[in-house]
């Protein structure tokens, strides 16, 4: 009981912040920050960093991390860029063209499954330190999406895929509704079953619930296979909205997943952390960001502010976890 | 019992995998195994061999900086407009790098000391903000004209050869500054009593403590001297390439932790070793240059460097798995644990 009123008490502080947020970002720049082209806009930035965000948080919940989220949804997004570019050519009938789109998000989806596979067996079975393993396979995917492409960008795709990323159904984005599915759907799954409980367990306790009958290596092995699909959705959504995919894309978006889950309340020591408040967390970051845009910040600016926030936003889980834990142990 | 121990040792695969790689990169392309190859190939990697050696510091502690790139960034680029704007000499340039590092360092320090947060996340914090606050002063400007005596520095030789089509190659300076930096830091470990602290917080933190170690000033030490490190290596990038550009870098640090993980250091702290990563340093040169001199496209080389990187710490991680097993084995024949 007490755990829950702690649960919608973090919720509630994001949710507060995120309403000055909105409203400073509001009152700095009444005409443009709540107007319609910029609500959109924002409407359609929010997908790409949110999936990547939660790509990463349910890493961090097991106590780990996923460097390679990025480096992953470039090689993935490469491979399905060019397999479309070979299938599609002129005069495609619609049902070749439905055909041809439906194969390069598979492949998409499906290379991030055997990337996230491979950071799982890494880090779980082989043991490695997540930090370490993934920064390797980040490394190693950097250099592969270099070398296939040669630095350069593969684009433009068919409008069929361009509407993954672009299109709007019944008034708002598809790219947004895609979001929320997947955050609904990962909610369910780390709240409604077993699986998603080791996954908090194994963050709070790694050796306790190994000692409980939990499979970790398994548990691992399949929580970086579900963080590589998400950002392989990612990936799918970047491809087709930038309507092209090159190997220095998203670069930002590293430290950026990063702090939208630190924001969101995810512990970056593992066991703790919400699909609600990552969604939160990235909201607020996207009124940052929308309203930086507007006031004319640089991108350098906007990148110390970066970690500005994330330091303070260490900082204020630090003095809160302080603050929860001292009664516990009296 | 010596000799075993010694060939068990990190050190030893690394340099039989240099051996074997030299040998088949000089079968395709001769030029690789002369002294002028060499010394090139010493001279380009003193940049990445001297930030390594603060990494390697780092890691031995227990902790990792992210940010050395955009503090070595910031010292090159202080150290370029006050020569350019004020003159000076040498040693000022050389105060300058060096003393921007360890104030800079010691703000990673600092933070990572008194807040216990993670060293990763406040250093990939720092990082963004010390390159997003040069940036945004410096507006991205590079820096061209560097006055002579800088340039005569760089091209200093300490002794120098003509090679046969008349043009000198020789052990530069910047190849000196790389060695008296590994053979200081092999010293301050292995002598000095911070150095022993290093790895005392590195093995655990708690035992440290309780032995004497304090650990916020070896934490202190730690984010100085990779600081201090970065400047100096900020100014061989200078030298090297003739120029400051802002954005040449940041991007780099985790090419340079892998050459550090390469050599055998490791990431939860307490192992590892000046020989080791100075080989690391140079397995990742050795493949750098035979990949040119062997024609394969530059596009494959950070792919086959993080093969390389992901193979290194795979069977890093066997062979401890394997020494775990053996320790569990020897508790069962003294009847400590029944496995």
């Amino acid at each position: 009981m007490r755990l829950l009123a702690g649960r919608y008490r973090t919720l509630l502080t994001l949710g507060a912040i995120l309403v000055v947020v909105a409203v400073l970002m509001w009152v700095l720049s009444p005409d443009r920050f709540l107007s319609g082209p910029n609500l959109q806009s924002m409407a359609y930035q929010i997908p790409i960093l949110g999936l990547f965000s939660l790509a990463m948080a349910v890493a961090m919940i097991t106590g780990g991390i996923n460097l390679s989220i990025i480096s992953s949804a470039i090689v993935s997004g490469v491979a399905g860029a060019l397999l479309l570019k070979s299938l599609v050519h002129a005069g495609m009938g619609a049902f070749q063209m439905t055909a041809a789109v439906t194969a390069a998000i598979l492949v998409i989806l499906g290379i991030s499954v055997i990337i996230g596979a491979l950071n799982g067996l890494i880090i779980g079975y082989a043991k490695v330190p997540a930090v370490l393993g993934s920064l390797a396979t980040m490394t190693m995917l950097q250099g592969l999406a270099i070398g296939i492409t040669k630095g350069g960008a593969v684009s433009g795709f068919p409008e069929a895929f361009q509407f993954i990323g672009l299109g709007v159904v019944g008034g708002v984005p598809l790219a947004f509704v895609l979001f929320l599915l997947f955050a609904v759907l990962l909610s369910l799954l780390l709240n409604r079953t077993p699986w998603g409980f080791s996954i908090y367990m194994i963050g709070s306790n790694e050796r306790a619930t190994l000692y409980s009958g939990i499979n970790n290596r398994a548990i691992l092995l399949r929580t970086y296979v579900l963080s590589g699909l998400l950002s392989g959705v990612a990936a799918t959504i970047m491809t087709s909205q930038f309507d092209s995919i090159k190997a220095s894309y998203g670069s930002a978006y590293l430290l950026q997943s990063i702090l939208v889950a630190l924001l969101g309340g995810v512990s970056a020591s593992g066991g703790q952390g919400t699909v609600s408040g990552v969604v939160i967390g990235i909201l607020i970051l996207q009124c940052f960001s929308s309203g930086f845009n507007i006031l004319g910040f640089s991108t350098f600016l906007t990148t110390a502010i970066w970690g500005l926030m994330l330091i303070l936003a260490m900082v204020v889980s630090f003095v809160r976890e302080r603050s929860v834990q001292t009664p516990s142990i009296v | 019992m010596r000799i075993a121990s010694i060939l068990k040792r990190h050190e030893l695969y690394l340099i039989v995998i240099i051996a074997l790689l030299s040998v088949l990169i000089t079968s395709i392309n001769h030029h690789f195994a002369t002294l002028e190859n060499l010394l090139d190939m010493l001279k380009l990697s003193s940049f990445t061999g001297v930030l390594a050696v603060g990494v390697l510091v780092v890691l031995l502690s227990g902790g990792i900086d992210l940010s050395f790139t955009a503090i070595a960034t910031v010292a090159m680029y202080l150290m370029g407009s006050y020569i350019l704007t004020f003159g000076g000499n040498l040693l000022v340039a050389i105060l300058i790098v060096a003393v921007t590092g360890i104030v800079l360092g010691a703000i990673n320090g600092v933070i990572v000391h008194k807040l216990e947060i993670p060293a990763i996340i406040v250093t990939l914090g720092t990082l963004s903000i010390f390159y997003g606050a040069l940036m945004v002063i410096a507006q991205g400007r590079d820096i061209y004209n560097l006055p002579q005596w800088f340039r005569d520095f760089a091209k200093l030789n300490l002794v120098s050869w003509r090679n046969v089509g008349g043009s000198t190659y020789g052990i530069s300076i910047f190849l000196v500054i790389w060695a008296v930096v590994l053979a200081v830091t092999w010293a301050l470990l292995r002598y000095a009593s911070v150095g022993r602290g290093v790895f005392a917080i590195g093995g655990s933190p708690l035992a440290a403590s309780r032995a004497g170690y304090r650990i916020g000033r070896i934490q202190l030490f730690v984010y100085c001297y990779i600081g201090m490190l970065s400047g100096i290596a900020s100014m061989i990038h200078v030298g090297l390439v003739d120029q400051i550009a802002p954005h040449s870098i940041v991007g780099k640090e985790l090419v340079v932790i892998a050459a550090v993980v390469l050599g055998g250091a490791s990431l939860s702290g307490g192992k590892g070793s000046v020989l080791g990563t100075f080989l690391g340093v140079f397995l990742f040169a050795v493949i750098g240059n035979g990949l040119t001199l062997t024609r394969v496209t530059s596009y494959w080389q950070d792919a086959v460097t993080g093969i390389v990187l992901l193979l290194s710490i795979l069977i890093a991680a066997f062979r401890e798995r394997r020494r775990e097993k053996s320790l569990v084995r020897v508790n069962v024949e003294e009847g400590k644990a029944k496995a």
